[in-house]
Formats: C-alpha cells, sequence, structure tokens
C-alpha cells in the first residue's frame, strides 16, 4: 500500500447521526472514509425514536436520506457488523485492524427481501425493539437498515449451537446463507480517528424505588419511543403493557439516576425535551390525553425549546410539576403506578396516580475502558472521552489525530452532536492538511 | 449516460407505504390499481418503504426491465427524499429530470387521516396530476463550476477566528473581517471563561497572534463587508474599510458575527442606581481587579424568558455561576446569592461546577416569574426581597451590588447580514440555519455557514465547536474545486422579451441583467446564480420567461388532469 494512502482516508468509529454527519462530510471534503459500526446497520440511536424536538420531524424520516447518502457516497466504505481490534501509529498514518464479523450470510448475494427471518422458526427479543417485540435468529434489524442484509445471531442460531435446522438455507433463493463464514480480519491505513460511539443506556433496575421492570406500566422513554414509533411493536399505538390499554393519563418522571450522586451526578441534558416530546406525542396519537411531567429543572436551552414547552402546556395539556419523586407503587386493583413525591412549591408530600409511568432513564456514553485502551484515549470520571482543553481544543482527544463527537463526548442532543461531527471531520481536515504542510512524516 | 429514446412515453409508478404511515390511512394497493389503468403507465407497484434500500432496488429494477423513461414516487415529500430517489433513477441510466414526485404523505394520510377514503381519493388526483406532468419532463443538465480557492470569514472573535484558522491550515486563503480595530469580539470584555476558569484573554489574545501571522489569513480591521454578489463558489465581496484591497472573489462564506448581552435599562433600578450593574459589567470590573463589596446579588433571566422576549439564551446560568464562584473564590466572606427560575446547568461539566459553587457557600433562591424580586433603596439600592419558594415566605437580602444576568440578544448588524447575503433572520433576529435538527450550521443559501451566538447563543466551547463545523462546510466546495448548480432554472424566450426590465428588478439572487442582442435589448439569466424561484417567469408580462422543469405547458397539463 502506498505510504501516502493514509493520508487521505480516515476512519469513522459508529455510524449513528454523528458517525454519518462527520463521514459525509469528510467524503464532501474529498477523504476516504471507512465507517465501521458494530451492529448490523447503520442508525445507531435516533433510528429508534419516534419524532425528534423541537420540530416534531420524524425521526426516520429525516435520518433515512443520511443514512442511504453515506451508503451509496462513492468515498464512504460503511464497514457494519465490524468491531475495531487493533490501533498503532499515530496522527498521519495510523493503522487499524477492524474485524469483520462472521454474519454467516454472503452480504454481497443477500438481496435484503427478508424471507428468511419470516421463516426462522426461532424467535428472539429484538435489540432495536429494546424487547418490546421479537425478531427472527436471522435478522434485518428493522426495515430501514442500511445495509438491507440478513445477519444471523451466532449466540442463538439453533444450526450453529446444536447441528439442525438450516431453514434459512432452504428459503434463500439468493443462496446468500453461508454457515462456513469466518471472521475476517482487515488493516487500514488513515490520518485520522473520529470516535462517535454514541450513548447507551444506564441500568436502573438498581434503582428499585421507581419500581422499574417491577411495576408493569411502569416503562423508560426510549421504550415509549418504540411504543410510538410507526414502525414499532405496535405499529404506533400506544398501549400500555398491563393490559393493553390506551393510557389517558401518564406521568413523565424525569432525571432517573441522573442528577443523582448515588448514580451518575450529571445532567444526561436532553430528557427534559424528549419528555415534553412525548406528552405532545401521547396526544396526537390520542387527542385528551393528560400528561404530567415531574421535574427538577426544566432546561430547555436549545434554540425554539422554551417556546416547544409553553406550546406543549397550551396546545397539549402538559402539566409540569416540580418536585423530585422518591417511590414509585403500585395500586394492584388497576395496575396503575403511583407517585410519591414532594410537591417543592407547598412542600407537602403528595401521592399521583397515572395509568402510565415514563422514567427518563439517565443516559451513558457508549463507550468502554477496554476500548479506550485500544484506541489509547483516556476517559473522565463519568466514562465521557476526555477532553484535555475544553476551551481551545473542544473536540480533541488526549492522543493526537483522534477526535471525538456526539454524546460520547459529552451529553448532548441531535443538533449539538451534529454540529460536533461536522466539527470534529473539520478538524481531522484540518491536522492532515497540516502535517502535509509541515512535509512531516 | 445512454440516450433514452423520450417521445413514447413509458412512465413506472412507486408508491410508498411508509410503514403505517400512509398504508394505514391510504388505500396504497387501491392506488397501484388505479395508476396502471393510466395512459403510458406501464409498471406499478407499492413498497413497505420505497425509501429503503429494497424499494431503491424496485425502481432501478423497474427501470431496466420495463424501460421506463419516466419515474413517479408516490410518498412523503420531497424536501427529504427527491434527492434519494433522482439519484436511484440516475443509477439505473435515467435522467434525474424525468423523475417527478407525488407527496401523498404530508398532503393526503397526514392531513386526512381521519377521512381515509378521502385522503385516498385525493392521494389519486395527485397521481394522475403527477403523471400528467411527468410526461412532458424532458432532460436537463446541471452545470459545473469553478470554485474559488478562498473563504471570507465574517467576524473576528474567538469563532470567527477559529473557522479562519481551521481553512487556512487547510491551505486556503481566508479574508477575515472584523469591523472593530482588534481581534477578540466580546471576549475582550470577560474576565474568565467558564468550565476551567481561564482568563478569556489567555484564548483570545493567542489565537489573534496566530490569525495575524498567518501567512494564508488576510485580516481587515476596522472594516465591514458592504456588498456580495455571486454565489457559490464565486462570491465578490465588497469590503468597506481601512484596507487597501477592498475588493475580494471567495468560494464560500462563514458568517460569525456574535451576539451582544441585553442591557436591562430601567429593570431592578439598572440605570438608576449605580450599584445596579450587569454580568458584563460584573466581568470588567472583575478584570480590574475592583471591589465589588460583601453581599453580592445576583438576579437571573432578566430580559430572558418573559413574554416579550421568551427564549432562553443557555449560557447565562452557567455565566451567573462561574461569577458567583470567582467572587467567593478569592472573598470568602463575601455572601452571594443568584436569584434563578430553573438552573440550565446541562451536561456533566456545568452541574459539577454547580455544585462545587454551592459547596463553596453561594446560596442559591428559586424565584418564579409570578413573583419577582423586588428592589429597595433610594437612589442606592440597599436590599432585594425575594420570595423564597422552599421557606414559603419572603426574605430579604443585603445588597451592595446587584448583578443583573441578561441574555444575548442578536447583534445590530444582523439585519444587514441577511439583507447582504440574503438569508434569513428567525422570529427573534438570531440568523436562521438551513434545518434546525440535520443542517445546523448551513443556511439555506448555498455555499454560506452560520457559526456562534449570531445563530444562537453558544459558549466559547460549543462556539468553537461551531466555528469547526462551518469550517468543514465551507471547505467541502473548495477542496473539490467544483460545485453544481440546479438544473430547475428560467430560460428566457428572446424573442418574446420587450426588455422591459421587470424581472431584473424583482430578481433576488441578482441572476438577471439585461443584455444587447443585435440592438435589441434583452433579459439575460445567469444559470448558475438563478435558483429556480419563479418570480420572474410570473411577473413577466410578455410570456418570455419560463422555467425548466415547470413550463407552462406541464403545470397547465397537471390542471387538466385535475379536472379531467
Amino acid at each position: 500500500m502506498n505510504k501516502e494512502d493514509g493520508r487521505k482516508s480516515v476512519l469513522v468509529i459508529g455510524g449513528g447521526i454523528a458517525g454519518i454527519q462527520a463521514s459525509l462530510d469528510l467524503a464532501n471534503m474529498g477523504f476516504k472514509v471507512y465507517l465501521v459500526e458494530k451492529s448490523p446497520s447503520i442508525g445507531g440511536r435516533m433510528a429508534q425514536l419516534d419524532k425528534t424536538f423541537p420540530t416534531n420531524d420524524c425521526a426516520m424520516c429525516i435520518l433515512a436520506p443520511k443514512m442511504i447518502e453515506a451508503n451509496s457516497h462513492p468515498n464512504i466504505e460503511l464497514l457494519t457488523y465490524s468491531e475495531v481490534e487493533e490501533i498503532s501509529g499515530g496522527i498521519g498514518k495510523f493503522r487499524v485492524r477492524v474485524k469483520k464479523k462472521a454474519s454467516f450470510v454472503d452480504r454481497s448475494k443477500c438481496t435484503g427481501c427478508g424471507l428468511c427471518q419470516e421463516k426462522c422458526p426461532w424467535k428472539v427479543d429484538s435489540e432495536f425493539e429494546l424487547g418490546l417485540g421479537k425478531r427472527g435468529v436471522i435478522y434485518i434489524p428493522f426495515a430501514q437498515a442500511i445495509p438491507r442484509v440478513a445477519t444471523i445471531d451466532k449466540e442463538h442460531c439453533v444450526y450453529l449451537l446444536k447441528g439442525k435446522c438450516r431453514a434459512c438455507e432452504k428459503v434463500c433463493s439468493a443462496k446468500a446463507i453461508d454457515f462456513e463464514q469466518k471472521d475476517e480480519h482487515i488493516e487500514l491505513r488513515v490520518g485520522a480517528i473520529i470516535v462517535a460511539s454514541g450513548l447507551g443506556l444506564y441500568d436502573i433496575t438498581s434503582l428499585t424505588e421507581y419500581g422499574y421492570r417491577k411495576i408493569k406500566n411502569v416503562i423508560t422513554a426510549i421504550e415509549f419511543e418504540r411504543l410510538t414509533a410507526a414502525s414499532g411493536p405496535t405499529m404506533g399505538e400506544l398501549r400500555r403493557p398491563s393490559d393493553g390499554r390506551t393510557p389517558e393519563n401518564i406521568a413523565f418522571v424525569q432525571c432517573v439516576g441522573s442528577r443523582d450522586f448515588r448514580n451518575k451526578a450529571y445532567c444526561s441534558s436532553v430528557c427534559c425535551m424528549h419528555a415534553t416530546k412525548e406528552a405532545m406525542l401521547a396526544f396526537e396519537h390520542h387527542p385528551g390525553t393528560k400528561s404530567t411531567i415531574f421535574y427538577m429543572d426544566m432546561r430547555a436551552v436549545g434554540k425554539r425549546f422554551q417556546e416547544y414547552v409553553a406550546r406543549a402546556k397550551k396546545e397539549y395539556d402538559v402539566t409540569y410539576v416540580r418536585g423530585r419523586p422518591g417511590r414509585i407503587e403500585v395500586d394492584p386493583e388497576n395496575d396503575n403506578p403511583i407517585i410519591w413525591y414532594e410537591e417543592t412549591i407547598s412542600g407537602r408530600v403528595m401521592s399521583f396516580e397515572a395509568e402510565l409511568v415514563v422514567l427518563a432513564q439517565a443516559m451513558i456514553p457508549q463507550i468502554t475502558k477496554e476500548f479506550a485502551d485500544i484506541l489509547g484515549i483516556e476517559l473522565n470520571e463519568d466514562g465521557f472521552v476526555k477532553v484535555p482543553d475544553k476551551l481551545a481544543q473542544p473536540l480533541d482527544t488526549t492522543k493526537p489525530g483522534i477526535f471525538a463527537c456526539g454524546y460520547v463526548h459529552s451529553p448532548r442532543d441531535i443538533p449539538d452532536s451534529v454540529t460536533q461531527a461536522s466539527g470534529a471531520a473539520g478538524r481531522a481536515a484540518e491536522e492532515i492538511a497540516s502535517l502535509g504542510s509541515r512535509g512531516g512524516e | 449516460m445512454e440516450e433514452k429514446d423520450l417521445s413514447n412515453p413509458r412512465m413506472g409508478v412507486f408508491i410508498c407505504r411508509c410503514g403505517i404511515n400512509i398504508g394505514a390511512y391510504v388505500n396504497v394497493p387501491d392506488l397501484v390499481e388505479y395508476a396502471k389503468q393510466l395512459a403510458n403507465v406501464v409498471h406499478a407497484e407499492h413498497n413497505l418503504f420505497t425509501c429503503s434500500e429494497e424499494g431503491i432496488s424496485a425502481i432501478k429494477r423497474g427501470i431496466k426491465e420495463h424501460n421506463l423513461n419516466r419515474v413517479l414516487v408516490a410518498s412523503c415529500t420531497p424536501r427529504t427524499h427527491e434527492p434519494l430517489f433522482r439519484a436511484a433513477c440516475e443509477e439505473a441510466g435515467l435522467n434525474k429530470y424525468l423523475f417527478e414526485f407525488v407527496n401523498i404523505r404530508d398532503q393526503c394520510s397526514w392531513v386526512h387521516m381521519h377521512e381515509p377514503e378521502k385522503a385516498t381519493a385525493k392521494a389519486k388526483d395527485l397521481i394522475r396530476m403527477g403523471l400528467a406532468k411527468a410526461r412532458l419532463l424532458q432532460p436537463l443538465a446541471e452545470i459545473e463550476m469553478k470554485v474559488a480557492p478562498a473563504a471570507l470569514v465574517i467576524g473576528g472573535g474567538v469563532v470567527g477566528m477559529e473557522a479562519a484558522l481551521n481553512l487556512a491550515n487547510q491551505g486556503f486563503d481566508v479574508h477575515l473581517v472584523e469591523k472593530e480595530s482588534e481581534l477578540g469580539g466580546l471576549l475582550r470584555s470577560i474576565n474568565k471563561l467558564f468550565p476551567a476558569n481561564k482568563e478569556a484573554v489567555k484564548l483570545f489574545k493567542p489565537l489573534g497572534e496566530e490569525v495575524m501571522n498567518h501567512p494564508k489569513i488576510k485580516t481587515h480591521l476596522s472594516s465591514e463587508v458592504k456588498q456580495v454578489t455571486g454565489f457559490i463558489g464565486n462570491f465578490n465581496v465588497t469590503l468597506d474599510g481601512k484596507s487597501e484591497d477592498n475588493q475580494v472573489t471567495v468560494g464560500t462564506i462563514v458568517v460569525a458575527v456574535g451576539a451582544e448581552p441585553l442591557k436591562p435599562i430601567g429593570q431592578y433600578g439598572y440605570g438608576k442606581m449605580a450599584n445596579v450593574i450587569t454580568q458584563l459589567e460584573l466581568e470588567e470590573r472583575m478584570k480590574k481587579g475592583e471591589p465589588v463589596g460583601q453581599n453580592l446579588v445576583m438576579i437571573n433571566c432578566v430580559g430572558a424568558r418573559v413574554p416579550e422576549r421568551t427564549y432562553c439564551s443557555r449560557i447565562c446560568c452557567m455565566t451567573a455561576i462561574k461569577n458567583a464562584f470567582l467572587t467567593k473564590e478569592s472573598n470568602p466572606k463575601a455572601k452571594v446569592w443568584i436569584l434563578h427560575r430553573d438552573l440550565m446547568t446541562y451536561g456533566v461539566d456545568f452541574e459539577d461546577y454547580y455544585r462545587k459553587t454551592m459547596e463553596l457557600g453561594v446560596r442559591f433562591i428559586r424565584y418564579s416569574l409570578e413573583r419577582p424580586p423586588e428592589v429597595v433603596g433610594e437612589g442606592k439600592l440597599e436590599r432585594i426581597k425575594v420570595y423564597h419558594e422552599l421557606w414559603r415566605r419572603e426574605i430579604e437580602l443585603p445588597c451592595d451590588t446587584l448583578v443583573l444576568t441578561t441574555p444575548l440578544v442578536p447583534a445590530e448588524g444582523n439585519q444587514n447580514i441577511s439583507r447582504m447575503l440574503k438569508v434569513s433572520l428567525d422570529e427573534f433576529g438570531f440568523l436562521l440555519e438551513a434545518h434546525l435538527k440535520l443542517r445546523p450550521v448551513e443556511f439555506a443559501m448555498d455555499g454560506i455557514y452560520i457559526c456562534g451566538s449570531a445563530r444562537w447563543p453558544t459558549d466559547v466551547t460549543e462556539g468553537i465547536s461551531q466555528a469547526y463545523a462551518a469550517a468543514s462546510k465551507a471547505a467541502g466546495p473548495l477542496r473539490m474545486g467544483f460545485v453544481k448548480a440546479e438544473a430547475i432554472n428560467a430560460f428566457v424566450d428572446e424573442d418574446e422579451c420587450s426588455g422591459c426590465g421587470i424581472c431584473e428588478v424583482l430578481c433576488s439572487f441578482q441572476a438577471i441583467e439585461l443584455q444587447d442582442r443585435d440592438g435589441k435589448r434583452v433579459s439575460h439569466v445567469n444559470e448558475a446564480v438563478c435558483k429556480g424561484c419563479g418570480t420572474c417567469g410570473a411577473a413577466c408580462p410578455s410570456g418570455a420567461i419560463s422555467m425548466h422543469h415547470f413550463t407552462d405547458e406541464q403545470i397547465l397539463a397537471q390542471v387538466q388532469a385535475l379536472f379531467s
């Protein structure tokens, strides 16, 4: 491989909206981009959302064109279902080893017809639907997946585990199933790296006072998104888990695990707004639905956010109650959750009965210490990517040539993530160009 | 690309169910059957998501298998999806202007959700109309234009400087225009910056020096942009100022003109009582080391989140907390209160800073818009009365200096920028981005980008990230060296043109000028600048101007189809 090659290429880790945007900007500047995504499709967390604040644009409707653009851009090579295993070298001359995981499907032959997932006799919880829906063991993760190819989940495939089945192979007219497929390792040379691995969800089952997973009608915000999404497990019909009824009285509890010393001390930054949006959506799906949001500070700090909250109050009958619920119980008669909270204005401890409770679950950076070690970058105390000089170089990590953007950098919403992604692309371009002008390595 | 025979229209129709977005309200299979009966339709099908890879392959397959020379997709909205379907046509060898979009989601299933039968009937009308137009579509070609390898950055604050440096370090000539006589912008008045409590001067001074010494950056101080003509790739910029070369040509433009803190004249005694100041005035005093007294009270949201200015200016809570922290840190005996509404310390660092400030002994008291604090004193402010929500009673605080935390408001120059660059302002007077969610640093106008507080109040860290983002967008065309112009533009039938000049006056893009043709004055359209808005075509009294892709013939065919 030509020694110059690395200079003209950039590796982007994470195929969510931030990674996609960074890839597109770099590709439009003429760089060759390798976009590595560990799951079978790009799209990330945004693909799971129903609508987006404060415009109420359907998330998939604005994301899908970007996903397709990334897939068809001549300068972008998508490496989905792949993981970065090893990195050596430095800025201008990184060597990256990527594992393309065996999917047991020849991705060049698969037409994405979906017949295999339909005929697969084994069903497991769908990650995309957060377990609210099922998928085949061979599966395409969601309707608008890019690339649209099937993947066999080897943890659950009965043929791979027990040597019997091969149902998918029988129905595949493209002859794309390949049980002999092995992991493949490839080596890339790139000039810079952008980390955009996104956000994870903090496990709140240990916060027993909220009753999550114990009280049926207590769900998380991301689960709510799937329940109102047209492509979700209920085809967009909002129904509560206990009896499938449409809830008419919904409570949203904010800061569950966030702004909480025992858990995550920081503010997750987006929950005030997604709760407001979800309350609006509940009303739109079922006019007359009453939503009550229990909050500490209503952090509507972005462009048009205050006006969005005002609209929620005025047009969608959303009530905001300042108070931090301490406990959620259940009425065994009707499965209604009952929230106990101190109403800070009056100082009284009060209870509130709702038909459905939606918890604003804390969000965490999606990156492990082990992976940070592979990259050679440091993380901060909360596990976000460490940025040594936030003022002067807000997107630079502790290692030259590696930049970060999106939620893995710090808690932020989609417009900020998109901005940072373009910014990280700009920084990568600048640093690579500076190497050239110095005539360095 | 091989030329298709267009004389005999062979039309393909692809109707999207969009999951249930369309399919649940509009009878899509019925639409397919309907389309199949219409003249020149040789293929019709429906897809779960026409925009999915499967749907795109269906279009390409349809073009090949049925030798289609016109394609119609009935789905969501051309705003997000037209480029995608056009690209699919192109990849299958069909000129992308032989594609027609019919919007049956926004215009049928969404707005007529409760009347599915009528929604379906309307979708049929729209498809019939779309096909009537599609029959008459003609292939068009985009124009490729060279890009001048230079950029203009307007605004010499830290955000503008960072954008300029990023572009210059990528090897492009940059003209940086600053109206003041020195670089640094608003930061010149700031003491220290959160969250690191770094002195502002230590950020903007070295940056300024780097800018001034950079061989690729030409800094125009005490200068303003007077006029901008042209278009992406070729903007001709006239500067007004001391600089000798006041005429420059650039490929792209970055706007970083910042914003100004509100002066709260008449509020809480400001302007009348000497010891009532703003956060910015406090910063200036702290920078000079002037004493601010033992009892300091701050009131947040002064002029923000109120009926006459509804927005939250994002950075003020942290500004107040930072100044409270620094005051208390330098003088632990001082008493500092922050009277606030919602406290906007979002994220990791701000929440952490807030906590440390509380631990240092700064008192936070929440007030509501319904019961704002009151000032007590004649000529000089002495005390503040505030209703303490947690104690549920009114308390009085001694006060040597009252500091009002005010929002950033749009810079006066925004109006001028808007007029000159033909970019829009929002309802507050901030500059309006192309799309709030996914195109936050772009304008709707190609080749012009936005960053910093001119778009929306932003702190230094976020502003610099935006500067890199705008620079990265601005670098795209500069690096590629060319851009493509829209093929849907105006064209003049010179025989019909009377040379009256109405179109020239009306064109908001300066795309039309009158030229001599064999002694006759005729209107001429600069295709590279024309945005295809159609204003000239509508106004032309001689009917000499038509729009490619929206010809009178095509539009009349649609109208006839509706009433047939």
